[in-house]
């Protein structure tokens, strides 16, 4: 059986789907940020088999600036957790769902 | 049944599987552990569809750099007990249910779509040569307009992680 496009697509649904799950069903901050790593990765993955596909450098180059935004964000989100666990002590999201405390 | 789909098939059970692993399992520095195993899967299929700088990169950034991060994180905060609180059973459900829906709706989608076939043929555009080409012509303001981003998200890292001022915060 001849691998398809649309395998890369089903493989990346799911891991997409897996993230979601994850961000879901999870209590711990960080992970819930891992599971949007998860979800970014997912995309990437179906931004170079559509590369594949058509023969187009422009989605690797995509591809790039995704990563470059994850990086930035997730500078940005840790912060943001070790922030929060200094003044509350958790990082559990059903303590932090108070804007304010 | 070639190499190729043999690759592509140990590829996604490692991918799909160590996913699951993030999700599933208690204590924090095994989902960061499996994270890692997950994005070292992804540049496999980056290097079967022939985008060999993007996997070195992936590796490079993903699991060299932010996943190093998280650990530091995890590390610093020294959450590496399984003293986690789980969310309610149901709560856990509704999310399975509700992402597994997500799933099948997007996969029934997309099941009859026609697409192009997989070029077979190796090709260049995913060497560094071809790829740095178009960034510096196509897509040169998108970058550029990315290190600006780059350099707005070190400041507000550096602001927001800063110890507050004794002298204010007493």
């Amino acid at each position: 059986m001849p691998i398809l496009p649309l395998h890369y697509m089903f493989l990346s649904l799911t891991l997409f789907c897996i993230g979601i799950m994850g961000v879901l069903i999870r209590r711990n901050a960080i992970i819930i940020f891992m599971c949007v790593e998860l979800m970014l990765n997912a995309v990437n993955l179906l931004m170079v088999a559509f590369s594949k596909m058509y023969v187009d450098a422009g989605a690797q180059v995509f591809v790039f600036f995704i990563m470059v935004v994850a990086a930035a964000e997730v500078a940005v989100g840790l912060a943001v957790i070790v922030m929060m666990y200094r003044k509350v002590h958790s990082v559990d999201v059903n303590i932090l769902n108070r804007l304010k405390h | 049944m070639g190499i190729y789909d043999i690759a592509f098939w140990i590829l996604t059970v490692i991918a799909i599987g160590c996913a699951l692993g993030v999700i599933l399992s208690r204590n924090p520095i095994n989902s960061v552990l499996f994270l890692i195993a997950t994005f070292f899967a992804i540049s496999g299929h980056y290097l079967l569809l022939n985008a060999q700088f993007l996997a070195i990169v992936n590796i490079i950034v993903y699991a060299g750099a932010i996943m190093v991060l998280f650990l530091f994180v995890i590390m610093l905060m020294n959450l590496n007990a399984d003293v986690e609180p789980q969310k309610g059973r149901l709560v856990q459900l509704a999310g399975v249910v509700s992402g597994g829906a997500l799933l099948l709706v997007l996969l029934a989608a997309l099941r009859t779509a026609k697409y192009p076939t997989l070029e077979s043929t190796p090709n260049e555009i995913g060497l560094i040569q071809n790829l740095g080409e178009v960034l510096f012509t196509q897509y040169v303001l998108p970058f550029e307009i990315s290190s600006v981003l780059f350099l707005s998200a070190m400041i507000g890292a550096i602001v927001i992680g800063k110890k507050e001022d004794s002298t204010h915060s007493a």
